[in-house]
């Protein structure tokens, strides 16, 4: 109770999502360095929103963040170092496409393991099932005579 | 054969327990989701000078200000209501001998120093963070923010949000206490 | 009173639901007709006293009842008549009640209409549906009471979020819980079949309209969700792996997998334990998306208000709903005798690929989403995962199944000749070829593009192939192709749409995402910018009143080549009761594009924020959408799944074991 008196109280949450983003007197002049802070932005998350990146947000915080981004990359910064100068502040949950590290493993390899085993699975059971099929009851007397009637020729 | 039947059910049975942990950790009394650890913790505060508030008394708050001794610091605006909360708690600390220092988070000199003035000025030193670049330094993210600092400048412990009493007992005095032996 | 009489029907329909997961189940068991058919009553009379509910709530509503505490905090004197009505739903408990409430009227239409189902099996149907129910009902009467009073009463409202005032949100949920809930009822064949230990075609010949439906619905809900993020939200995207999105993306890639194997079982006897097992995970996902939105675990800007004992609640439910049917399908499902043989190239093959493409894809939406809560209950530390993570895992999956797609439904049953098939399709492969090269020359190689590109072309063009050569289109007369254009089945009709749908939806998907142009930037009235060949002229704003809300709109003539194309008036609304604004894009639609504007704030001097878009094909997105719903709705109606679909035993088909697991 007493926390969530603290959270209630906490007020920077933001809870509706604005339309907001960059900003005209944000962006460089440079078409190709802005179209790469575009792409960087979009790779980091907005800290205090709700899954949002901070290209597409209001929040004063991801501004703050885009005009630095812009300003390392004018500074000559690669994308490597802008986004390691924002993750050695803000840790690796600002990353948006989370680095692959042993946390992370099972996240990335989670879904290419379970296809593997899923398509080994199906490959399996078709196997064993055909297998079991192939060998199949040898015909009784009176099935091979009513075959044989069906097919209209004698043996 | 039959085991593999048995696969979803166990599956499902590992997704319900940890979904059942996480509802306990988040429940009354418990964590909040959107608390953020701090990426500093243990490593040195970072390199900043900031100038002093005008009219505040005290003076502005450097890198090479921190370290030697154990002391808190307060990331604050007057415009941010949930700072007015725990300010009574901060200035509570300061009078049992904390060293309290403050960075004055994207606020205007007036505004801040009428703040101080009706509240009073827990802050041994402030710096004025205008542009709030120090504070991207310092990995904030929401303020009030509280970080502790030890006695070789190292950040030890980060609070986002306003300290309630129960922080204050229960985390920063016995770090702190810990810190300074 | 009127309240009160609303709580009161709930709680008479918890009794009602009670006796109608119960009582029949005994008759089934016992063989008993008579409690059977009780149970068909109980189903009625628990929609009925339901719907009383609801519409007790309707009122509170309508008459701004603000004594009621859910309408005082969520409703407001001011608000149009439309958004009074939605507004009973635009909240946890208001929704909920439309969740059971949905969820009573399918257990009642199968009460009603499934005259064709065996009496034991529609009773334990009726039995699993009373059970869920009776679920939910315990869980609005315990947790989430929409009735409660408040006393003294407000004399006005707070009001309803303002984004949530909109026509396409509105019936967003409606849609979605449609679809949701539908999938109760394959959950609920599936556990009766399992109680009874048999599984047939006839089984299938049921579920599958009931799936379809729900798919539909689904189908429908999401595509109007997207449609309102797309405009509403204003900076032109309509996608966000936002893990509420998530969450309703889950069911709908579980329930297009259990369309498609239901099939196989219902031709080919194949898959059955499969499809008994999707369709346990269909709903599971259902009510995982359900917990995840409600019980406050995720971070998300959709999810309700929350309270730790709701979560508590809704987890039990899907412990018992998802637990008890996985358990009974461990004990019964090894009892399944696999069906009819086939080769790894046919029709059940390319299914089973549908399948196996759909399921992983609902893996990796499923592990994107509920990884960061894994990671922090188990203290790992927190994780972000955003749309690049999906992009890397969820695209690569999907972009086989859309490529097998078109190749599935040439395929023979039991042994396919994959050679012909491609044969057949020459003409999709050189449409495909033609349009990736009509794009490259137009907009310029991006790899991603020109395959959705491909893709898209490809699913279009051999879904028609594939109608074209069923009917005989160019090789026989016109009187015996319409003829043969009746005679074939609407499923086959509705598959073919729904495909060619899914086409036209990835077409607008991916020429929006890869071809988009914007123009963000500070215009003064009088100013112009030219975006993707076209001239939008600010022609400055003015202040402008709506019925519970102020607004700045703005101007922008847009002009292509000095002819005169639409003028776009974007608003940014200021809504006085709940102190909250909102960003209304202004859209002219095309058929080749969207123009799209927003306005954003003033910079200084007489400028604002501007932002402007040119979003090539993206309507196709949402008409492709509503192509496949359609398709599904086609499906519907085939014969089979009306009168004179066979009765259980009219093909000697059911295995042993089904009477003695039954008992």
């Amino acid at each position: 109770m007493r926390r969530a008196l603290a959270a209630a109280l906490v007020a920077f949450a933001v809870l509706a999502p604005e339309a907001g983003a960059v900003e005209p007197g944000e962006m460089l002049a440079d078409p190709a360095l802005e179209a790469r802070a575009r792409e960087l932005s979009r790779e980091l998350r907005c800290l205090v929103c709700q899954n949002q990146s901070i290209d597409d947000s209001a929040a004063p915080l991801a501004r703050d963040l885009r005009v630095l981004v812009r300003e390392r990359l004018a500074g000559g910064d690669s994308d490597d170092q802008v986004i390691a100068f924002v993750t050695d502040r803000y840790g690796d949950f600002v990353r948006l496409r989370p680095p692959f590290k042993p946390e992370t493993w099972l996240l990335w390899l989670g879904t290419p393991a379970l296809l593997l085993a899923a398509a080994g699975s199906v490959v399996l059971i078709a196997r064993r099932r055909r297998a079991a099929a192939a060998v199949p009851a040898p015909l009784s007397a009176e099935e091979r005579r009513r075959l044989d009637a069906v097919l209209g020729e004698g043996p | 054969m039959r085991t593999a039947f048995l696969v979803p059910l166990a599956a499902f049975a590992a997704l319900a327990a940890v979904l059942g942990v996480y509802l306990y950790q988040v429940g009354p009394g418990g964590k909040s989701i959107s608390a953020l650890p701090s990426a500093l913790i243990d490593q040195p505060a970072p390199d900043f000078a900031l100038p002093a508030l005008d009219g505040a008394g005290v003076p502005g708050l450097a890198a090479s200000d921190l370290g030697g001794h154990v002391a808190l610091v307060n990331v604050f605006a007057s415009w941010c209501v949930p700072c007015k909360v725990e300010h009574p708690l901060l200035t509570a600390l300061a009078k049992d001998g904390v060293a309290i220092y403050g960075i004055n988070y994207k606020d205007k000199a007036e505004d801040a120093r009428a703040w101080l003035a009706r509240l009073g000025n827990p802050y041994r030193r402030i710096g004025v963070d205008a542009t709030g670049r120090t504070a991207i330094d310092w990995g904030v993210y929401g303020v009030p923010e509280t970080f502790v600092i030890d006695a070789k400048g190292r950040i030890r412990y980060r609070h986002v949000g306003p300290i309630m009493p129960f922080d204050v007992d229960e985390k920063i005095r016995p770090l702190v206490r810990e810190l300074a032996r | 009173m009127i309240p009160e009489l609303g709580h009161f029907a709930l709680a008479l329909a918890l009794l009602a639901a009670l006796v109608q997961g119960t009582v029949p189940l005994a008759g089934a068991a016992r063989d008993d007709l008579a409690l059977m058919e009780a149970g068909r009553r109980a189903a009625a009379v628990q929609a009925v006293l339901v719907l009383l509910a609801f519409l007790a709530l309707v009122h509170a509503y309508v008459v701004s009842d603000f004594s009621v505490r859910t309408v005082a905090e969520n409703s407001h004197t001011l608000k149009p008549l439309l958004y009074k009505l939605t507004g009973v739903w635009a909240n946890h408990e208001g929704s909920m009640v439309l969740w059971v409430l949905i969820l009573a009227l399918y257990g009642a239409a199968v009460a009603l209409f499934g005259a064709n189902l065996p009496p034991a099996l529609r009773a334990r149907v009726i039995a699993v549906q009373g059970l869920i129910g009776a679920g939910f009902l315990a869980f609005i009467l315990f947790t989430s009471n929409p009735f409660l009073r408040l006393d003294p009463a407000p004399t006005e409202g707070a009001g309803l979020n303002p984004l949530l005032q909109d026509p396409g949100l509105a019936f967003h949920p409606p849609f979605l819980y449609l679809g949701y809930v539908g999938l109760s009822i394959a959950y609920a064949f599936a556990v009766a079949a399992l109680i009874e230990g048999r599984v047939d075609p006839a089984w299938a010949r049921w579920v599958r309209p009931w799936t379809l439906a729900a798919w539909c619905a689904l189908t429908i809900g999401i595509a109007l969700g997207s449609w309102w993020a797309y405009y509403e939200l204003g900076w032109g995207g309509w996608w966000f792996w936002d893990p509420v999105e998530n969450a309703s993306l889950m069911p709908w890639l579980a329930a297009t997998a259990l369309l498609h194997s239901a099939a196989v079982v219902e031709k080919r006897e194949a898959l059955r334990s499969w499809t008994v097992l999707l369709a346990i995970l269909a709903f599971g996902l259902a009510l995982l998306g359900t917990f995840l939105v409600r019980s406050g675990v995720l971070t998300s800007v959709h999810s309700f208000a929350t309270d730790p004992a709701r979560g508590v609640f809704i987890l039990a439910l899907l412990v018992i709903v998802v637990g008890g049917g996985l358990m009974l399908y461990a004990a019964r499902a090894p009892s399944l005798k696999g069906g009819g043989l086939f080769a790894p190239i046919s029709r059940e093959g390319a299914l089973v690929l549908n399948n196996l493409l759909l399921v992983t894809a609902c893996a990796a939406v499923f592990i994107g989403t509920l990884y960061p809560l894994f990671l922090d209950a188990l203290g790992g530390g927190k994780v972000s995962v955003g749309p690049p993570f999906f992009t890397l895992t969820f695209v690569p999956l999907i972009v086989p199944l859309l490529a097998a797609a078109a190749i599935g439904p040439m395929l023979a049953w039991k042994r396919g000749d994959l050679g012909a098939a491609l044969g057949r399709l020459w003409v999709a492969l050189a449409v495909a070829l033609a349009a990736v090269g009509i794009a490259w020359a137009i907009a310029g190689g991006k790899p991603l593009a020109l395959v959705g590109i491909a893709l898209a072309a490809w699913l279009i063009v051999g879904a028609t192939t594939d109608i074209a050569e069923r009917v005989g289109l160019f090789r026989i007369a016109f009187r015996d192709m319409l003829a043969r254009a009746r005679a074939l089945p609407r499923s086959a009709w509705g598959g073919a749409i729904a495909h060619a749908g899914a086409g036209i939806a990835v077409l607008g998907i991916t020429a929006s995402s890869a071809w988009q142009t914007e123009a963000v930037l500070a215009m003064r009235a009088g100013d112009a910018a030219d975006v993707a060949g076209y001239r939008f002229q600010f022609e400055g704003t003015r202040e402008a009143a709506g019925p519970n809300y102020r607004a700045t709109e703005g101007r922008f003539v847009v002009t292509r080549g000095g002819a005169p194309i639409a003028v776009l008036a974007p608003e940014k609304r200021f809504y006085p009761a709940e102190r909250n604004q909102t960003t209304e894009a202004a859209i002219h639609t095309t058929i080749a594009a969207d123009l799209y504007a927003v306005l954003g704030e003033p910079v200084g001097d007489g400028a604002w924020s501007v932002r402007l878009y040119h979003n090539p094909l993206v309507p196709w997105i949402w008409i492709g959408a509503i192509l496949a719903a359609f398709g599904g709705a086609v499906s519907l109606t085939d014969r089979r799944h009306r009168v004179g679909a066979p009765r259980r035993g009219a093909r000697a088909s059911a295995p042993a074991a089904a009477d003695a697991a039954g008992a």
